[in-house]
């Protein structure tokens, strides 16, 4: 008996973010949610190449004019063009959020992947303490920093990141206790490979999903935790156009000028609809299942 | 003419691919069950057998759907019936026993309460007359003060518990059909035994038609009047017991009985080669076809009919079956013999070995308070020699694989030395220990599903050892893979594949290539065997054995099924509760089994032969912990002596075939007190 | 029993104290102290001496810490710094207004929460089930203030059916405020529901899944008589603990949603207390607010342990 089998090639990293991306487009939300998220970050770098205004032109003679050709989602209570400021309102948005649940992912997945190895007493203390922080409201915690420190991005950055890992630690945690008590590790145990090889080769590959789809979530929360920062006036620093800060001036006005305030509304809800589709067909494309999951 | 329960007319059942390929799990099925018969419907995880059983009561799982056919019951068709008409045929009509007791009673409710919920669904009794009928119901199936038992949660209760309570409930409604859904799998040897004792009596009591569905031919062949045997969503053999288990005459069956360990047997059975295919794969032709060694061209092309042959009362699904009416009962009887070399050269000593499993609390801690009076297992002493198979058998409990843990270091014993080599000391701590002898000592696990990392090629998975203990690299690493997987039989194309691309028989082929690749003196196999279907678990201990031939290996095999164990090892070693009770070459154990507990649980096995019973000898009680003082098997023991036996530890005594036991009966009087039973 | 409860309310106290340790190590931590804060720029000479005084932050800062711990335990958050004030002034009414608000908030939330997660589990992926899975996904995603902000505008501007701000006094009694939090009960409560739901679903969908629950079916339990008695028990219990955690979480949407209906309680304290520089009474928030936390999370710690019988024998065993 001859056994026909084709040889499968090994899978090169980037044939597998391919096969990721197309599974996750394969359902219709995950698609919608790709289309909006690679729309928004396409807006955020390539705007200021054709903002057809200037994002900080005062002139008290244009204040909170409707619609028009001229200024398709109208001006502000400044006279500021609105869709200039709407399309260029998501960049340090983005910025800070992207680069906040890159460090998240990395210190909580780090420190997650120790507790979860180490167990017993240090274990313990670390968890303890991540509680404690859970429990101070993240916006007390952040208005704290933040009002004490400045708003400027490098405050903004590792403030948010810090704040977002602790999350990420549990998960990382409970995923690493999920797979040290499997027959492969106590193999490797027992064949003497050291711990950083264990970490490396055995446990990483297996909790790296789990913990990149929960850094695609705090994504999420943390565009959410950023942009209510910003619409209490403790984030972006005005004339620079962000879209919390522009619902937050606009909201007193909004009987007489509601396209001030729509317009942003648009432009965050959307980035935040596409990001939260796109984690979760991400979730589904690794095989994970993340609705039983608290938002901490 | 014999009355009709159920009648299953072309039954199909699939689902539907993520291509949109309509897959069948079921093929035409047809069959009847009648009044008062047991049937066995038995075949391999995947052929469908519980799916058919479900199907018999209306039900079809999530994601599953009808494709044809019907199941007829009182002239009805269950499978187009209404919820609420299902409702007053389900527990009443038909009532199932599940596999798994312990997940299928509801956490949250009493037992008393499910039961009680059954009778009232079902019954027309009151109240009062409910709460007798529980107490009856719990009594008919043995359980213990039934009144407590009622009052008590699922979770309180043991495995066997649980079954019976199972049982009691389907038995509520007092149903024309039970169907069994493999009721004794995941039981210790003794417990299934009773249950299955249980089920016979209850058959017979009631005259209740029976559907059991089991992939153990043992415990089929124990219960079922007629069987039906089923591969890959087909029925393939239908008929009386006796035909099918001694002259089987489809060759699936006929292989699949040749591949089974017996106790009646010495040595290896034969193996069968392949694996059943995956629903869907095949398009034309025979689905045995790939494995079977009677095969011819026309079985690639043509699907054969189930075709009835009428002097033996049975149906089967081959073209080729002729060829087998003569094969009788002998030829399913031949397997290999075992060659066993051994040269009295001690590689292992593991002396008063005792490990504790209990944690120390803070405060105890704190007091210096330690218990260590009543360790988990406590005094092991076993010398091993070179190329020597040792086998550990014995129920859940009993220490074996905890003791196998503790040889790699995995858990530090409390007491105790392990010597290799004859005088290198193993460190009881794993980080200890020189890297030539965690080299020299390798593990494979039980379930290759849990035991291979899922993210790693079977390339990366086979040269982690390579690498480790030979810093091997580059091509002189790929050659050594390639080299290691052809000796498990696994091709070069293996090399690229994930474990979830690999069959169960496979993985663990793989398994066995990563433990080999250290070029080990000792292997310590934890039921190796028992994740595997049986067709696929001979080809591996097959395997086994050619290996340890071809490297002198020497293995400590943990097992709980004393067939296999029978099989494959020189030496066994019998444990109750964490201690030895008898250590001995394996045929004269098995032939003068003298320690009482190795007598209960010789007696238990479930042999594929409806003509050998079980010997029920002593009670199956579960106990959580090793008695504090005197005999570990006191609890159950049907010989005992007396108060001796409660406050002292047995001595050991050895008889002339070199069987050691632990007993204070002595070694003759035990022999002769067997020989008149 | 009794002993695992003492346990969890002992875990929950060290939680505090790290809580207040953080708080407190934070603040001095950071550049700038209550006063420096407080006074910017005429922070020198004799105002910055008496400030100081008041505040006690001559002295070292762990004497200071454990003077202001033991009057936190005796309920004494010191003076704020604006007001000059007792702390405990300050909070007392704000505290009552937002529980009103969020017990309302909860007390409408969780309900429609299980009867959603309950209707979109039993219908799974069909319309009901599609209808309000895509309705809460997007209520969860949308921040509070975008869906605050979009009520005032649809119900109150453009209806006109509802008031859109708050303009009650901080002192007004419950029937005075009634009237007034329907708007941001229905934003607190709609982000709050959805999350609860989503949960609600998976944990009832898991259980529908169950050995336990094919057996009840097979066993002729009629189907609702199955849900109630064989799902829900053992689906909603583990469901308790993340709903706790939700509710926890979500104490942050309560503050900007209370800035956005400039509505009266602890949320906008916050801000006002934060903008003020207010260190003092930003610390007292902290530590009330990480109570509220831990006084959630030990009710659902307790009331798993009351309904579940697996912990239930487990006690009684030892």
């Amino acid at each position: 008996m001859t056994l026909v089998i084709k040889q499968e090639k090994p899978k090169s990293t980037f044939s597998k973010i391919v096969e990721i991306i197309s599974t996750m487009a394969s359902r219709p939300s995950g698609l919608i949610g790709l289309i909006i998220l690679v729309f928004h970050v396409t807006l955020a770098i390539t705007s200021p190449l054709y903002a057809p205004h200037d994002y900080k032109a005062i002139d008290p003679s244009l204040m909170l004019q409707a619609p028009s050709s001229e200024y398709w989602f109208g001006t502000d209570s400044l006279g500021r063009d609105v869709f200039t400021r709407t399309i260029l309102g998501g960049r340090t948005a983005l910025t800070v959020t992207f680069f906040g649940s890159l460090i998240a992912l990395l210190w909580g997945g780090a420190l997650g992947i120790f507790c979860g190895l180490v167990g017993g007493k240090i274990d313990d203390v670390v968890m303890r303490i991540i509680d404690a922080f859970l429990s101070i409201p993240w916006i007390l915690a952040m208005l704290l920093i933040v009002s004490l420190l400045g708003t400027s991005t490098i405050v903004l950055i590792p403030a948010l990141g810090f704040f977002y890992g602790k999350g990420i630690v549990r998960v990382a945690r409970a995923a690493t206790h999920d797979v040290i008590a499997k027959d492969f590790i106590v193999s490797a145990r027992a064949r003497g490979h050291g711990n950083f090889s264990i970490i490396w080769n055995e446990i990483l590959p297996n909790v790296r999903d789990a913990i990149m789809v929960e850094g695609a979530m705090r994504w999420s929360w943390m565009l959410l935790g950023f942009s209510s920062l910003s619409f209490l006036g403790f984030g972006v620093s005005p004339p620079t156009p962000d879209w919390g800060l522009m619902i937050s001036n606009a909201r007193g006005l909004m009987s007489f000028a509601y396209w001030a305030v729509l317009a942003p509304i648009f432009g965050l809800s959307s980035l935040i609809i596409g990001i939260n589709l796109t984690a979760d067909a991400f979730a589904k494309a690794l095989g994970i299942d993340r609705s039983t999951k608290a938002p901490v | 003419m014999q009355q009709v329960v159920q009648e299953i007319k072309n039954l199909s059942i699939g689902f539907t691919s993520k291509k949109g390929e309509q897959i069948s799990i079921l093929k035409n099925i047809s069959t009847t069950i009648n009044k008062g018969e047991t049937v066995g419907i038995v075949g391999e995880s995947g052929s469908g057998k519980s799916t058919l059983a479900l199907a018999m009561m209306g039900y079809v799982k999530h994601g599953l759907f009808t494709i044809s056919g019907e199941c007829i019951y009182q002239s009805n068709d269950i499978l187009k019936m209404k919820n609420r008409e299902l409702e007053n045929i389900r527990g009443r009509k038909i009532a199932m026993i599940p596999q798994n007791a312990g997940q299928s009673l509801t956490p949250n409710l009493k037992i008393g309460y499910q039961i009680d919920e059954a009778l009232r669904l079902h019954t027309n009794f009151k109240k009062e007359d409910r709460d007798v009928k529980i107490s009856e119901l719990l009594n008919k199936v043995r359980l213990p003060s039934p009144e407590t038992i009622a009052k008590r949660y699922p979770h309180e209760l043991s495995g066997g518990q649980q079954q019976r309570v199972a049982v009691a409930m389907a038995l509520a409604g007092n149903p024309d059909l039970l169907l069994l859904d493999e009721p004794t799998t995941g039981l210790d040897v003794t417990t299934q035994a009773h249950v299955l004792e249980l089920l016979n009596f209850i058959a017979k009591d009631t005259g209740t038609s029976m559907v059991y569905v089991s992939h153990d031919l043992g415990a089929i062949a124990q219960v079922s009047d007629r069987v039906i045997v089923m591969y890959s969503g087909e029925i393939v053999l239908d008929g009386p017991v006796r035909t099918i288990l001694k002259n089987p005459i489809h060759p699936y069956t006929y292989g699949l009985l040749k591949s089974i360990p017996k106790l009646t047997l010495s040595g290896l059975p034969n193996s069968m080669s392949g694996s059943q295919p995956q629903p869907g794969t095949i398009k034309e032709g025979c689905s045995f076809y790939d494995r079977c060694e009677f095969a011819e061209d026309k079985c690639k092309i043509n699907s054969p009919e189930l075709e009835f042959v009428s002097e033996l009362n049975t149906s089967v699904r081959c073209f080729n079956h002729k060829k087998l009416h003569k094969k009788k009962d002998e030829d399913t009887k031949s397997s290999k013999k075992v060659l066993r070399k051994l040269n009295k050269n001690e590689i292992l000593d593991i002396s008063s070995v005792s490990i504790s499993y209990a944690k120390q609390k803070f405060i105890e801690q704190l007091l210096n308070k330690i218990d260590d009076t009543n360790p988990t297992v406590k005094d092991i002493n076993i010398k091993i020699d070179k190329g020597e198979t040792l086998a550990l058998v014995g129920e859940s409990g009993s220490g074996k694989s905890t003791i196998l843990k503790s040889i790699a270091g995995l858990i530090k014993a409390k007491d105790g030395i392990i010597k290799f080599d004859k005088n290198k000391i193993l460190s009881n701590d794993l980080k200890k220990r020189d890297a030539n002898y965690l080299r020299a000592i390798q593990l494979i696990f039980q379930n290759p599903d849990e035991s291979l990392n899922p993210n790693h090629t079977v390339e990366e998975i086979v040269s982690q050892p390579l690498k480790l203990y030979f810093g091997l690299s580059g091509n002189e690493l790929k050659q050594k893979i390639i080299e290691v997987l052809k000796k498990v039989r696994l091709g070069e194309f293996y090399l690229t594949r994930y474990p979830r691309q690999l069959s169960g028989g496979e993985k663990q082929r793989v398994a066995v290539a990563r433990a080999f690749a250290a070029k080990p003196d000792i292997i310590l196999c934890d039921e190796v065997t028992s994740a595997l279907d049986v067709s696929v678990q001979a080809a591996v201990l097959n395997l086994l054995q050619e290996l340890k031939v071809d490297f002198g290996t020497t293995y400590i095999f943990v097992s709980h099924d004393l067939a296999v164990v029978k099989a494959i090892s020189d030496r066994v070693a019998v444990l109750y509760q964490g201690r030895l009770c008898e250590i001995g070459p394996s045929e004269s154990v098995y032939k003068f089994p003298s320690h009482p507990y190795t007598e209960v649980l010789l007696g238990a096995v479930l042999e594929p032969d409806p003509d050998i019973k079980p010997k029920l000898v002593a009670e199956d009680i579960v106990e959580e912990k090793p008695p504090e003082k005197g005999c570990s098997f006191q609890g159950r023991c049907p010989r005992l002596l007396g108060q001796i036996c409660k406050t002292d530890v047995p001595p050991w005594q050895i008889d002339e075939n070199g069987n050691a036991i632990r007993c204070h009966i002595k070694i003759n009087d035990l022999k002769n007190q067997q020989i008149s039973n | 029993m009794l002993i695992l409860v003492l346990k969890r309310i002992l875990l929950g106290l060290i939680t505090l104290f790290i809580v207040s340790l953080i708080t407190f190590v934070g603040v001095e931590v950071l550049p700038g102290d209550a006063c420096t804060t407080y006074l910017e720029r005429e922070a020198y000479g004799a105002a910055l001496e008496a400030c100081y005084k008041r505040l006690g932050l001559d002295i070292p800062a762990y004497e200071r810490y454990v003077s202001w711990a033991i009057g936190v335990i005796q309920g004494d958050f010191g003076y704020s710094l604006s007001g000059e004030m007792k702390i405990n002034d300050v909070l007392g009414p704000r505290v009552k207004n937002s529980l009103v608000l969020a017990s309302a908030s909860i007390l409408i939330g969780i309900p429609i929460a299980l009867l959603l997660g309950i209707i979109t589990a039993l219908w799974r992926d069909k319309m009901p089930d599609i209808i309000i899975s895509t309705f809460t996904i997007f209520s969860m995603t949308i921040p509070e203030f975008i869906s605050a902000t979009l009520l005032i505008l649809i119900v109150a501007i453009w209806l006109e059916w509802l008031p859109g701000i708050v303009i009650v006094p901080t002192g007004a009694s419950i029937s005075e405020l009634l009237p007034n939090i329907i708007l941001p009960v229905i934003a607190i409560s709609m982000i709050m529901t959805a999350h609860m739901a989503r949960m609600v679903r998976s944990s009832v969908i898991q259980v529908m899944a169950s050995d336990y629950v094919q057996m009840a079916i097979l066993k002729g339990v009629p189907y609702w008589k199955m849900v109630f008695k064989h799902v829900l028990p053992n689906a909603l219990l583990p469901a308790i603990n993340v709903v706790a955690l939700t509710i926890a979480w979500l104490l942050g949407g309560v503050v900007v949603t209370e800035v956005v209906f400039n509505y009266p309680g602890l949320g906008r304290l916050v801000i006002e207390s934060i903008s003020n520089r207010d260190l003092p009474v930003v610390q007292a928030l902290a530590i009330i607010l990480a109570s509220i936390y831990v006084i959630i999370n030990l009710i659902a710690d307790l009331l798993t342990l009351m309904l579940n019988p697996r912990l239930k024998s487990l006690q009684i065993k030892k």
